[in-house]
């Protein structure tokens, strides 16, 4: 990790217009590091478009995005993205077994991939486990293991739990907490205002492309405040970290 | 019967006079009865087909016998190649309306196929290079590649549109565009490449083709047939992979952004 006192991400009114439909509308805002930051809003809000401009799965029309300081335009494309790693909303492991999956992302050796398993909670000899015999929560975490192998520095989470059942979503709550200890910067897409209170350090609430104003974060975070940061998971009597209501100002 | 169809010195041969082409319609009379039997309503159109393909097939011999002249320069074989390649070109883009830059892509895959496998059927002097020659390979070429063609870049498209999700984690992981692609690239010309592989497995048993029935037709030794037919065979295979490589390497690369980002795709019909 580059260790660095700014924000990890900063939008500097940025918009993304697709045809005719403008995504996002000159949003500024900014994502601090080590710590779990949620992309909140309803669904059409532009939370995934904001999610991928970030590893320039999308670019933006207008504006700049700044990782780590520099402008995300003038990085290479391939080595931000494995600085900047992404697990996408809907389980995306290919074929073939877990360790060819890993292979994908990294070459490295057997005790290196079984490390990976173990970190997301997956027994170390599924190795040679088929991808498609995971069940939805299984495939969520390896495809996380395969994220994390490539080193990143961030992890963006577009809605990784939407498909899981309760016990899965917690465990991977689990999981993004804990990174986000270990001094990932964790930008995390979620509709579920439950899941806002239980995970995040900061909030940046979308509505349609804009950045909401700071009590609508406020309002996403006020239950964790209130009880002082009580069943967020992978917090056992830290208080949080008390990070912002919101990292983003209206543009 | 047979002399009356046929003068008497071709008889043992596939000479076919106005007689017999007229007889042949017979054939076509008989799907007309199948269709009515069945209530097919397909009479007329084999019917419009049937006098339509006697029309062109004219239309094209006359057009043959004076390219054929010893008097006309090969460059006009040439001019029709081009123009088979072209027209080829346009047919594809019309059977793949989803494919963007079809036309284009076409063009530059044909026009590649024609080059390399009539390049080396002449320059390893397999076939003398004159208008007999030239324009029925590049015939069998363009025509035997036009399906394999449009196969390949419709399973481009539908994969690249059915599996964003994969192609796009494999981006996210920091993979170039064109490793990314590879997978799915490799499935669209295993599947446009496969039948006419089943086809080569198939021939002699199933059926003989084309080319080797004219032949033994015209009254050519079967041997001889059968050599000229495994070179024309061969030819096919190559144009195949030629073309349907050419395709889909150049659709996959018109898919991503230089910046490697996979660009959106309409959802294609059907």
């Amino acid at each position: 990790m580059t260790p660095s006192s700014g924000p990890v991400f900063a939008f500097d009114r940025v918009s993304v217009r697709f045809g005719d439909t403008e995504v996002l509308r000159s949003v500024s805002a900014e994502v601090a590091d080590a710590s779990v930051t949620v992309l909140a809003g309803p669904s059409g809000s532009g939370k995934t478009t904001l999610l991928r401009l970030c590893n320039r799965l999308e670019i933006p029309t207008g504006g700049v995005v700044r990782f780590r300081g520099d402008d995300l335009s003038r990085l290479d494309p391939q080595s931000l993205r494995r600085r900047v790693g992404m697990v996408f909303q809907r389980p995306t492991l290919f074929a073939g077994s877990i360790a060819e999956n890993f292979a994908v992302a990294a070459t490295a050796d057997t005790a290196t991939y079984e490390r990976h398993l173990a970190l997301v909670g997956l027994p170390t000899d599924w190795l040679d486990r088929p991808a498609d015999e995971l069940s939805g929560g299984e495939a969520q975490r390896a495809c996380l293991a395969r994220t994390l192998l490539t080193g990143p520095e961030v992890l963006l989470m577009d809605e990784p739990t939407s498909s899981l059942d309760p016990a899965a979503t917690r465990t991977l709550e689990e999981l993004g907490v804990q990174l986000a200890r270990t001094g990932l910067a964790v930008l995390w897409v979620s509709h579920d205002l439950a899941q806002v209170r239980r995970i995040a350090d900061a909030c940046i609430v979308l509505q349609d492309g804009r950045v909401a104003d700071a009590v609508a974060a406020r309002t996403y975070l006020a239950d964790r405040r209130d009880t002082g940061g009580a069943g967020r998971p992978g917090d056992h009597g830290s208080g949080g970290r008390g990070g912002p209501e919101g990292g983003g100002r209206t543009g | 019967m047979t002399t009356v169809l046929a003068t008497a010195t071709t008889v043992t041969t596939g000479y076919v006079g106005w007689l017999g082409l007229a007889a042949s319609l017979s054939l076509v009379g008989v799907a007309v009865a199948i269709s009515i039997w069945q209530h097919l309503d397909l009479e007329r159109s084999l019917i419009w087909a049937s006098a339509r393909a006697i029309v062109q097939l004219l239309a094209v011999g006359a057009v043959l016998a004076v390219v054929f002249s010893p008097r006309v320069p090969l460059a006009a074989s040439w001019a029709w190649v081009l123009f088979m390649v072209v027209f080829a070109a346009d047919t594809i883009r019309r059977r793949a309306p989803e494919v963007p830059g079809a036309r284009r892509l076409a063009l530059v895959s044909l026009g590649l196929a024609t080059v390399v496998c009539l390049g080396i059927l002449f320059g390893l002097r397999i076939f003398p290079l004159n208008a007999r020659t030239l324009i029925p390979l590049a015939g069998m070429v363009v025509g035997n590649s036009l399906t394999a063609t449009v196969v390949a870049a419709r399973r481009v498209v539908a994969e690249f549109t059915d599996k964003r999700a994969e192609v796009e984690a494999r981006l996210a992981l920091g993979i170039s565009s064109r490793d990314s692609a590879r997978p799915y690239v490799r499935d669209a010309l295993r599947t446009a490449m496969i039948s006419q592989i089943e086809s080569t497995k198939a021939v002699g048993l199933v059926f003989l083709p084309g080319a080797m029935t004219g032949l033994i037709l015209a009254g050519e030794k079967p041997l001889q047939a059968v050599l000229v037919q495994a070179a024309v065979m061969f030819l096919i295979l190559g144009a195949v992979a030629t073309t349907a490589a050419a395709m889909s390497l150049g659709l996959s690369r018109r898919l991503f952004t230089a910046d490697h980002r996979l660009v959106r795709l309409a959802r294609p019909a059907g």
